[in-house]
């Protein structure tokens, strides 16, 4: 008989570590997801971390450790998105996408060359899926720093962002730098996602970024509590993840455990699809679910 | 080059970049950046839960491309596009982790399935690619009107009695199956770079929709036959030089629209007149 | 009311989210007949045009198309939006898009032809559009798209034509180009208009007659006898005064509540 907590997991060292750092990421990508969200900017929030990813192939294949590797990539994409600085949605989003692709495309080539140099089988799914279990204790407190500016940023930025996103012509009229204001969000959400990647991998980094955001904007109405939401939603995913692949260890297939990418994921679509099982009170008329209402949906949310 | 395996390479390449131009043109218009993206990679994560059960890789490739068309359109109704890609892609990946998890020797193939194997096409892979090619291009060539219309004014598009939501589910759909071939041959992240950068060169090259789509297409040709050329000899991986020539089409594309803004126009421009 | 009437709604009632949108909207258009559908925002005229082109269920009511109810897939009603919306590089070239007024919403595969190729030019001559015909629509000013959609929308001979607030964003001289352009085509071909506005003003030399919307219910006639202060006084449900200027039509609300008087005032036209 196999108990929630399997005996050990509180005792065992790269638990803890697991658990503090994943519980900073949880919460830094919850609140710069709420505005990722907000500003319809899903797929960059994607897309920067796999070209964080690549970044970091790139280190390893110099020898930097990769933490450095996905920093700079990260950061040098978002600036580069931000120098084609293109503002309509659609028109970002290919630009986004061709960036996105020449860093795939760079890294099918590191991961080429560095098979040339060193056998790597396992890398392609470590980088992909990330490992939160083999955290090195001396990287830790760089990443803790990293991610508190990032949180700092898009904290102090929050009213702000909020107005840009609202009307960018409102805010340019009452003085904002709506062009710096995009700038400084962007480089948050590139340092913010680039250290969960490197973590939790460029999967569960989208994951935890969109996936608690997208479910506290459908629960909570104003940014403040849809922040503070999103970060308790994201926080309870990864611990109830970590705690899951802990005891999966105990499951078929012996010996393995399950990932916990997939325990973290699971959970946090499952609660997003939840908040559609409660049915709206205030409609009371027949749905209006047509393709204008979609239109609506997005011209309203993300004039930019 | 041109002989024996290779001509095999050729002949699926050129396949692939056909459909790619094609779809790309469509993805590009609807700003279904995204959705290229999430159904050819979370295809992948179905592939290593096939190979796990012993069955037919392509067999998971299409059940998870098509469950990721699924996904999208039906998250889609209730939720903002990029938010519903987002998670039915996380969602796909997170379930591939498990079934790559599981499985003990996947890697090397799980290498394959995201960057492509092109110089490994046998001539009765071909086949189905050639085949599959044909029916997406005839899909999109019956679509293409309102297709057109629904992707570009969709309010009127209503209005004519089409119904957008089934248009951009058939849409996703042609996108899973254009997939689920050709992620074999060149890889998840590859068939999203051919179908984007191609596409969106093109259409800044010119405005007569047809002649984009075709340009896409062309664009896309050249962008992979460069692209085996320069693999074959130097064994870089294709995906490198797929990426990084379709970055340089798309910024291409764009220095000339920027350009033909700014001088003497050829092109008729509007006067400034109600 | 008469049995002759192209388009019918009787006592269509639209209910969401728990406002009341319309309520026992009753109006018949005839043939030709040239409607101005006015009324401040927020009225429910957009709803309205949603109803009759199909897109918005009914919550009570019914919407006749000669006499029987109106089928889901309807060729014979027109639409211009207010807003296209579109991307600058978007790869449509303004006779593309006209041409897709003619079979748009129709599959298969359509091979070039001289015939559709001449009609797409004389509609865009038509509209005044001939000029721009290869420019792309993303990249043309409001009043220049209006035009463009009034052609996509009039190529397939529709019986009826609904414009959403084609008015709305431009500015006198192209608001009169406009107005003449659809008067004088629809004249012609002899097409219904129902055309929504907040202001009438500039549609008073063309209209025939008037649908006004006040919240959420109609007035319907003749522009003299429903623009009256006693008629829009219980439309709005509140005082209302009605000034007749050099020839222009002011409603303004009595000076009770400052946020109706200057929305009232504003819509109707007298503040710019």
């Amino acid at each position: 008989m196999h108990y929630v907590f399997e005996p050990g997991f509180f005792a065992s060292g790269p638990v803890h570590v697991a658990l503090a750092v994943g519980t900073v990421i949880a919460i830094t990508s919850a609140v710069v997801g709420v505005f990722t969200v907000i500003r319809g900017q899903s797929f960059a929030g994607h897309s920067l971390a796999d070209i964080a990813t690549t970044g970091g192939s790139g280190a390893f294949l110099i020898g930097v450790n990769q933490f450095w590797g996905y920093l700079a990539f990260g950061a040098g994409a978002a600036a580069f998105m931000e120098m084609i600085g293109i503002q309509r949605r659609r028109g970002r989003d290919v630009a986004t996408g061709v960036v996105l692709g020449a860093a795939l495309g760079l890294a099918a080539l590191f991961l080429y060359l560095g098979t040339q140099y060193s056998s790597t089988t396992g890398a392609s799914f470590s980088i992909l899926f990330g490992s939160i279990f083999v955290l090195t204790p001396s990287t830790v407190p760089a990443l803790i720093v990293s991610a508190l500016l990032a949180l700092a940023t898009v904290v102090a930025l929050a009213r702000v962002l909020l107005l840009t996103s609202l009307s960018p012509d409102i805010a340019a009229a009452r003085g904002v730098p709506v062009r710096a204001v995009g700038a400084a969000y962007l480089m948050a959400l590139a340092v913010s996602v680039a250290l969960s990647a490197v973590i939790i991998g460029a999967v569960l980094s989208t994951a935890l970024l969109i996936g608690p955001a997208a479910t506290a904007l459908r629960l909570a109405k104003s940014p403040l509590k849809a922040m503070i939401t999103a970060a308790g939603l994201g926080v309870v995913a990864i611990w109830l993840g970590i705690v899951l692949a802990y005891d999966s260890f105990y499951w078929p297939p012996a010996g393995r455990g399950w990932p916990v990418s997939f325990f973290v994921v699971t959970l946090i679509v499952g609660g997003y699809l939840i908040t559609y099982l409660r049915r709206d009170p205030r409609r009371a008329g027949p749905e209006q679910a047509g393709p204008e209402q979609s239109i609506d949906a997005e011209r309203a949310c993300s004039p930019v | 080059m041109f002989t024996g395996v290779m001509a095999n390479t050729w002949l699926a390449a050129t396949a692939v970049a056909v459909i790619a131009g094609v779809v790309g043109f469509f993805a590009v218009l609807r700003g279904s950046t995204f959705a290229a993206h999430a159904i050819p990679n979370g295809a992948f994560a179905g592939a290593a839960g096939a190979s796990l059960l012993g069955l037919n890789p392509f067999a998971g490739l299409a059940a998870f491309s098509v469950a990721g068309a699924l996904g999208i359109a039906g998250l889609s109704r209730r939720s903002r596009p990029d938010v519903a890609t987002a998670l039915t892609f996380v969602m796909m990946l997170g379930i591939g982790a498990l079934f790559v998890s599981w499985s003990t020797e996947y890697a090397q193939e799980a290498y394959s399935l995201l960057f492509g194997e092109v110089f490994g096409v046998s001539a009765s892979e071909v086949l189905p690619i050639l085949g599959l090619g044909a029916v997406s291009i005839v899909v999109i060539a019956v679509m293409f009107r309102p297709l057109m219309l629904s992707s570009a004014l969709p309010e009127v598009a209503a209005a004519r009695g089409l119904n957008t939501r089934r248009m951009e589910l058939a849409f996703l759909l042609v996108m899973a199956l254009a997939t689920s071939m050709t992620v074999p041959v060149v890889g998840a992240l590859l068939m999203f770079s051919l179908m984007i950068g191609p596409a969106a060169a093109a259409r800044s090259l010119t405005a007569r929709p047809v002649l984009a789509m075709t340009l896409s297409v062309v664009i896309a040709l050249v962008t992979v036959w460069i692209g085996i050329a320069a693999s074959y000899q130097s064994n870089w991986p294709l995906g490198f030089f797929v990426g990084v020539i379709g970055a340089a089409v798309f910024l291409a594309g764009r220095a000339y629209a920027a350009a033909r803004r700014r001088l003497p126009v050829s092109e008729p421009s509007p006067p400034r007149v109600a | 009311m008469t049995s002759d009437d192209l388009l019918r709604l009787q006592n269509v009632s639209v209910r969401l989210g728990g406002r009341d949108i319309l309520k026992d909207v009753s109006f018949g258009i005839r043939p030709g007949q040239f409607t101005g559908l006015i009324g401040p925002n927020g009225a429910g005229k957009t709803t309205l045009l949603k109803v009759i082109l199909g897109l918005q269920p009914v919550t009570s009511g019914a919407v006749l198309l000669d006499g029987e109810p109106r089928p889901a897939r309807d060729a014979s009603i027109g639409y211009v939006p207010q807003k296209l919306g579109l991307e600058p590089d978007v790869p449509l070239r303004v006779r593309d898009v006209v041409s897709l007024g003619l079979d748009g919403h129709k599959f298969g595969i359509r091979l070039p032809s001289r015939a559709r190729r001449e009609l797409v030019s004389d509609m865009l001559t038509a509209v005044g559009a001939q000029r721009y015909a290869d420019a792309r629509v993303g990249e043309l000013s409001g009043g220049e798209q209006q035009r463009v959609m009034i052609a996509h929308a009039l190529i397939s001979r529709p019986r009826l034509l609904l414009l959403d607030e084609p008015l709305a964003n431009l500015d006198i001289s192209s608001e009169q180009g406009i107005v003449s352009v659809l008067a004088r085509l629809a004249r012609a071909e002899q097409v219904a208009v129902l055309l929504s506005a907040h202001d009438m003003n500039p549609l008073m030399p063309v209209m025939d007659r008037i649908v006004y919307v006040a919240a959420g219910r109609v007035a319907v006639g003749d522009t003299d006898d429903v623009v009256q202060p006693e008629v829009l006084s219980r439309l709005y449900g509140q005082h209302v005064d009605v000034i007749r200027v050099h020839g222009r039509i002011l409603v303004v609300a009595a000076p009770e509540g400052v946020d109706e008087d200057h929305a009232v005032a504003e819509d109707a036209g007298v503040m710019r």
